[in-house]
C-alpha cells in the first residue's frame, strides 16, 4: 500500500534532497524543510492507524515487488498490530528530533537534518519488511546514518564511541547474517518471514538459529553483558542522536526477538528461556543499581534504558499474553519516555554544557515550566501510574506472578530501584536551593522547546491514562505469535 | 571445426588494429595530438565494449583458431567489464597524468596492449593461449609500472613486480608443461577429458597442480604469495595501480576458471582444498596488515588481498560429496564479488588521484582529513565505497558477500559452514579500517582546509561510480543473472 511506501522513502527522499542542497548559509531553509518532511512523513503513517483492521490476522497494507530474483528475494512490506505502532513512533520522534535539533545545530545543518531524515526511513523500513533479506538490509544500513551521527556532532570522545557502537552492533548482526542465509536454504530458497515461521527444525538447528540471533538482538537491545556500547554512544552522541537510540534503535533488536528468535526456534526459545530470564533479570536488578551511582545524566538514563529494556525481554519469554503486550507497550512507552528524558538533558546542557549531576541544583527556581514537564518524565520513568511507564511495567509483572513468583518479586525490585534512581536525580538536579551561578543564570524554556516537550507529555500521559487502543490493536497479533510459539517444531 | 575463423575474435582484432593506431598517434605527440590519441583510445574501448555487449547478448558459444580460443558468455562478460574499467581508468588518469607530464602516448597503448592481453587470455581455450595472454598482460604492466622512470620507489616497485612476476609466470608454465607431460595436449578440453579417462598419472597432475595454483595465486596476488602487491601499489604512478588493481584482477578469475575449472576439474578436490587455505590466510593477513598501514595506497592493497580472498572462497564448494551442484552457484557468486569489487576499487583510487595536485601526492590516510568539510560530495562518494567494501548494505558489497557467503552454506556441510563464520568475522575486522577512513574525512578537522578544485571530468566519473555502488546495491539482480548465465554456459560446454 501507497501509506507505508512512502512512509518508509519520503524521509529518505527528503535527506537525500537536503544532503544536496546543503550549505550551512541556507541552513533556515533547511530546516523548515526538514521539519516539513518530517511531519509529511509522520502524516502518511497516521492512515496506517486508522485504516488498521483489528481483527485481521497476519500482514496488513502489504506490497509485493520481485526484488533479486536470482535469490528470490521480494520486496515485500506490510505491518500487523505488534509492528504498526513501531512505524508511528518512529515518524513521530522524528518530528521532534528535528524540532529539537533546531537552534542548537549550527555546523552541518543539512547533513544533520538528512541523516536523521532518511534513518528515519531506514528504521521505518525494519519495522516493516516482510522479507529475510530486506529485513537484514534495513537493519544494517541504519548503523551508517547514527555513525555518522554521534562521530560528526558527538562529545568529545565520540570517535571512541561511534566506533564501538558500530563495530559491536555489527559483529552481532553478521552472526545473524548467517543465520539467514541458513535459514535461506533451508526453506529450499526463501526469504519470506512467514515462510520461516512456518519451517521445521531440528533442535541443534534451532539452538543455533536462537544463539545467532541473540547475538544480534541482544547487542541492539541492549541485553547485560554486551550493553557496554550503549552508555558511551549516549553520553557522546547529540541529543537528537540520543533521543533516536533510545526511543527507536533499541526497540529495533527486542522487535527482532519477536519477528525470529520467538517464531523460528519456539522449541530452542523455551528450552533457553531461563537464560534470558536471568540475563533480563540481572539488567533489571544490577543495572538499576549501576544507575543509582552515576554522576552523569545521560549515562544514568542510559542505564536506566537498559533496565526498562530488561522488562521487555522478560515479558517476551514468559510466554503468556499479558506479558508479551506489557513487554510492547513497555517499548513503546519507553520510546517516549526516554526520549523525553533525553531531551531534557539536551535542554540543560544546551544552557549550561554540563552533564554532571553536581553541576546543577535548584533548577526549579529559575527554570519552573521546564522543571515541571521534567519532573512529569521522570515520573513516568519510575512508573507512576497515571503515566506510560506504569502500564507496561505492571502488566509484565502481573503476568511475571503467574509464571513464578520469585521472578516477579525480583522484576518488581526494578520500581524501587527506578524510582531510587530517578527521583535522586530529580532531587539533586532540580530542588533544593540554587547554589550555581550557572543554574541563576538559566532562561526558562522558549516556545520551541514547550512544544516538543508538551507533544511527549500528551503522548505519555494518554498512553498512561487510556492504554486500550495501543492493546487493542496489538490483541490478535500477540496471540498468533504465541500460538506459533506454543507449537513445537522440531522434526 | 578445424578452421581458422579469424571472425570468431573480431573484436581482439579491433582492439589490436586500434591499439596499434593509437601506438602510431601517440608517438612524440603534441599537446592537442595526444587529447587526439586520448580520444580515438576512449571511443574504441567503447566500440570494444559495445561489441562485446552484443556478443554477450547473442549468448553463443563458438570456437575458433582452431579450437585455441573460445568466445562464451564468460568471456564476453569479463572482456566487457575490463574494457569499461579500462575506460574508466583512462579517464580518471588522464588528468592525473597531464599535470606529471607523464601522459604520453605509451601510456594508452601500453595500457590497450594490456587489455588486448586480458581479452585473449578470458577467451583462451589453450593453454599457451592463457600464458601469450598472460604474458602480453604483464609486460604491458611491468613497463607501464615504471613508467615514472626518474623515481626511485616506482623504479624499484617495477623490478620487484617484473621479478616476481617472471618467477610466477615462470611457475605456472612450468605447472602447465606437468599437464601437458601427464595428458598429452594443452587443448584444455583434451586436458579435461584426458583426467576424466584417468590415463594421465595422477602424480605428475597433482605436483603440476600445485605449481599452477601458486602462479595463479600470485596474479590475484593473495596470501602467502602477495609480497610484491603493497609494494607496487604503492610505488607505482596511481594511474597505473589503478589499471593494475583493475581490469587485470579480471584477467586473473578468467584463467582462474579456464584452467582449474575447465580443464582440471578432476583435479577439484585437491584444488579446492588449496584455495581454503590460500582464502583464509589472505583475509587474515590482509585484513590484519591493512590495520596498521597509514599509506591509503597501502591500504588499499592490503584490500585488495583480503578481499581477493573472501571471492576465492565461491570457487571453493566446487565438488561436495561427489557432486558438482554447488560450483555454479558459487563461481557466479564469485564473479559477481569480483566485478563489482573492481567497480569499487576504481572509484576510489580514482578519488586518490582527484586529491593530488601537481606535485602533491595524497597518499596518506591523513590527508583525507576534513574532506567531508572541504568537499562533502566526493566524501559522501568515498564513503559509499569504503561502507560497500566493508560490505554494509544497501550498498553492492554486501550482496557480493552475501552471495559468495550463501554459496558455502548451501553445501549444508559443517565445515564450509564454518568457513563462512570464519569469514564473516575477518571482514569484521576489515570493517574497523574501512570505517577508519570513513572517520578520518568526517570527524577530523582539516588540515588545510581550502575547498579543493578538481578535475570536472573525473567528479563527473566519481559521481557516476558511487551510483553504481549503490544502483548495484539496490538492484542487484540485472548483473547477478548475468554472471549466472555466462558461469552455467561454460560451465556445461
Amino acid at each position: 500500500m501507497i501509506f507505508l511506501n512512502m512512509a518508509i522513502w519520503l524521509p529518505i527522499l527528503a535527506g537525500v534532497v537536503l544532503l544536496a542542497i546543503g550549505r550551512d548559509e541556507n541552513a533556515p531553509t533547511v530546516r523548515w524543510l526538514a521539519l516539513a518532511a518530517a511531519v509529511a512523513s509522520f502524516l502518511v503513517t497516521i492512515p496506517l492507524i486508522t485504516g488498521f483492521d483489528n481483527a485481521k490476522v497476519g500482514m496488513q497494507f502489504e506490497t509485493r515487488l520481485t526484488w533479486i530474483e536470482r535469490f528470490n528475494a521480494t520486496y515485500h512490506l506490510g505491518v500487523d498490530g505488534i509492528s504498526v505502532w513501531f512505524v508511528l513512533l518512529t515518524a513521530f520522534i522524528t518530528v521532534i528530533v528535528v524540532i529539537a535539533g533546531w537552534e542548537v545545530i549550527t555546523k552541518r545543518v543539512n547533513q544533520y537534518m538528512g541523516a536523521f531524515l532518511i534513518l528515519s526511513g531506514l528504521m521505518i523500513g525494519v519495522f516493516a519488511a516482510v522479507d529475510g533479506l530486506l529485513f537484514y538490509t534495513f537493519f544494517e544500513a541504519t548503523l551508517i546514518p547514527m555513525y555518522i551521527i554521534i562521530g560528526v556532532w558527538g562529545g568529545p570522545n565520540r570517535i571512541y564511541a561511534s566506533f564501538k557502537f558500530f563495530l559491536y552492533t555489527l559483529l552481532g548482526s553478521l552472526l545473524m547474517l548467517v543465520a539467514i542465509v541458513y535459514l535461506y536454504i533451508q526453506s529450499q530458497g526463501s526469504f519470506d518471514i512467514p515462510t520461516w515461521h512456518a519451517l521445521k527444525l531440528s533442535m541443534e538447528a534451532q539452538t543455533l538459529l536462537f544463539f545467532a540471533f541473540l547475538a544480534a538482538f541482544s547487542v541492539k537491545v541492549p541485553m547485560w553483558p554486551v550493553h557496554t556500547w550503549l552508555p558511551d554512544a549516549h553520553v557522546e552522541a547529540p541529543t537528537g542522536g540520543s533521543v533516536v537510540l533510545a526511543a527507536i534503535m533499541l526497540k529495533l533488536g527486542a522487535y527482532g526477538f519477536l519477528r525470529f528468535s520467538l517464531p523460528i526456534a519456539p522449541d530452542a526459545s523455551h528450552h533457553w528461556a531461563w537464560l534470558i530470564i536471568a540475563l533480563s533479570l540481572i539488567a533489571v536488578v544490577y543495572i538499576g543499581l549501576v544507575a543509582l551511582v552515576q554522576t552523569d545524566m545521560k549515562k544514568l538514563v542510559a542505564y536506566s534504558s537498559i533496565a526498562h529494556m530488561g522488562f521487555c525481554t522478560l515479558g517476551f519469554f514468559i510466554f503468556n499474553s499479558l506479558g508479551m503486550q506489557g513487554a510492547i507497550v513497555q517499548m513503546i512507552s519507553h520510546g517516549f519516555v526516554s526520549g523525553a528524558m533525553f531531551l531534557c538533558i539536551g535542554v540543560l546542557y544546551d544552557r549550561v554544557h554540563s552533564r554532571d549531576i553536581a553541576a546543577y541544583g535548584g533548577v526549579v527556581n529559575t527554570m519552573p515550566m521546564f522543571a515541571s514537564f521534567a519532573v512529569l518524565f521522570a515520573m513516568a520513568n519510575c512508573g507512576l501510574p497515571g503515566t506510560a511507564g506504569f502500564v507496561g511495567e505492571w502488566m509484565v509483572i502481573l503476568a511475571t506472578t503467574g509464571f513464578n513468583f520469585w521472578v516477579a518479586a525480583l522484576a518488581a525490585t526494578a520500581l524501587v530501584f527506578g524510582a531510587a534512581y530517578t527521583l535522586w536525580m530529580v532531587k539533586r538536579v532540580y530542588f533544593g536551593p540554587v547554589t550555581k551561578g550557572s543554574v541563576s543564570r538559566l532562561k526558562d524554556i522558549n516556545a520551541r522547546e514547550f512544544f516538543m516537550l508538551a507533544l511527549l507529555a500528551i503522548a505519555v500521559l494518554a498512553m498512561g491514562l487510556y492504554p486500550k487502543p495501543f492493546t487493542d490493536v496489538m490483541q490478535v497479533s500477540v496471540d498468533e505469535l504465541l500460538k506459533h510459539v506454543a507449537q513445537s517444531k522440531l522434526l | 571445426m578445424n578452421q581458422l575463423n579469424w571472425l570468431i575474435v573480431y573484436p581482439e582484432i579491433f582492439l589490436l588494429l586500434m591499439t596499434s593506431v593509437v601506438a602510431l598517434v601517440g608517438v612524440n605527440a603534441s599537446e592537442s595530438r595526444l587529447n587526439l590519441t586520448f580520444w580515438i583510445a576512449e571511443v574504441s574501448l567503447g566500440i570494444l565494449a559495445l561489441m562485446h555487449l552484443n556478443l554477450l547478448q547473442s549468448g553463443a558459444t563458438v570456437y575458433g583458431m582452431q579450437r585455441m580460443v573460445v568466445a562464451d558468455p564468460l568471456g564476453h562478460l569479463l572482456a566487457l567489464a575490463a574494457a569499461i574499467a579500462t575506460m574508466i581508468t583512462l579517464g580518471f588518469a588522464r588528468p592525473y597524468l597531464k599535470s606529471r607530464d607523464l601522459l604520453k602516448g605509451e601510456f594508452l597503448s601500453l595500457a590497450m596492449f594490456s587489455l588486448l592481453g586480458i581479452s585473449v587470455m578470458v577467451s583462451a581455450n589453450n593453454f599457451l593461449v592463457v600464458y601469450v595472454g598472460l604474458e602480453l598482460m604483464s609486460l604491458s604492466l611491468y613497463a607501464l609500472t615504471a613508467l615514472r622512470r626518474d623515481h626511485a620507489v616506482s623504479t624499484e616497485a617495477a623490478m620487484k613486480y617484473f621479478v616476481l612476476g617472471a618467477l610466477a609466470s615462470g611457475f605456472l608454465l612450468y605447472g602447465l608443461s606437468m599437464m601437458y607431460g601427464a595428458t598429452g595436449t594443452l587443448d584444455i578440453p583434451y586436458v579435461f577429458d584426458a583426467i576424466h579417462k584417468g590415463t594421465a598419472a595422477p602424480q605428475v597432475l597433482t605436483f603440476g597442480l600445485v605449481f599452477i595454483v601458486a602462479g595463479l595465486a600470485f596474479k590475484l596476488g593473495l596470501a602467502p604469495f602477495h609480497m610484491w602487491v603493497p609494494d607496487v601499489y604503492q610505488g607505482a604512478p596511481t594511474a597505473v595501480t589503478l589499471l593494475i588493481s583493475g581490469a587485470p584482477k579480471l584477467a586473473a578469475f578468467g584463467i582462474t576458471f579456464r584452467i582449474l575449472v575447465e580443464g582440471l576439474s578432476g583435479l577439484a578436490t585437491d584444488w579446492q582444498e588449496m584455495l581454503i587455505v590460500l582464502s583464509v590466510v589472505s583475509m587474515s593477513l590482509g585484513n590484519l596488515a591493512a590495520i596498521a598501514q597509514s599509506n591509503l595506497k597501502r591500504l588499499l592493497a592490503y584490500s585488495a588481498i583480503a578481499q581477493l580472498g573472501f571471492m576465492l572462497l565461491g570457487f571453493t564448494p566446487t565438488v561436495i560429496n561427489l557432486s558438482t551442484a554447488n560450483a555454479v552457484n558459487g563461481y557466479s557468486s564469485a564473479l559477481f564479488y569480483l566485478i563489482t569489487y573492481v567497480l569499487t576499487t576504481l572509484g576510489t583510487f580514482g578519488l586518490v588521484m582527484y586529491l593530488s595536485r601537481h606535485g602533491f601526492e595524497s597518499e596518506e590516510i591523513s590527508d583525507l582529513a576534513g574532506l567531508g568539510k572541504r568537499a562533502p560530495w566526493i566524501a559522501g562518494v568515498m564513503s559509499l565505497f569504503m561502507f560497500s567494501l566493508a560490505g554494509i548494505p544497501p550498498l553492492v558489497g554486501f550482496y557480493a558477500k552475501f552471495a559468495v557467503l550463501q554459496a558455502l552454506v548451501s553445501t549444508g556441510i559443517k565445515g564450509y559452514i564454518i568457513l563462512a563464520v570464519i569469514a564473516v568475522l575477518l571482514s569484521l575486522i576489515g570493517a574497523y579500517y574501512y570505517l577508519r577512513i570513513v572517520k578520518t574525512m568526517f570527524f577530523d578537522e582539516p588540515v588545510d582546509a581550502s575547498p579543493i578544485r578538481g578535475d570536472t571530468g573525473t567528479t563527473v566519473l566519481l559521481a557516476l561510480n558511487g551510483l553504481a555502488a549503490l544502483g548495484f546495491g539496490l538492484m542487484p539482480d540485472g548483473l547477478m543473472s548475468a554472471c549466472r548465465d555466462a558461469v552455467l554456459k561454460a560451465f556445461s560446454t
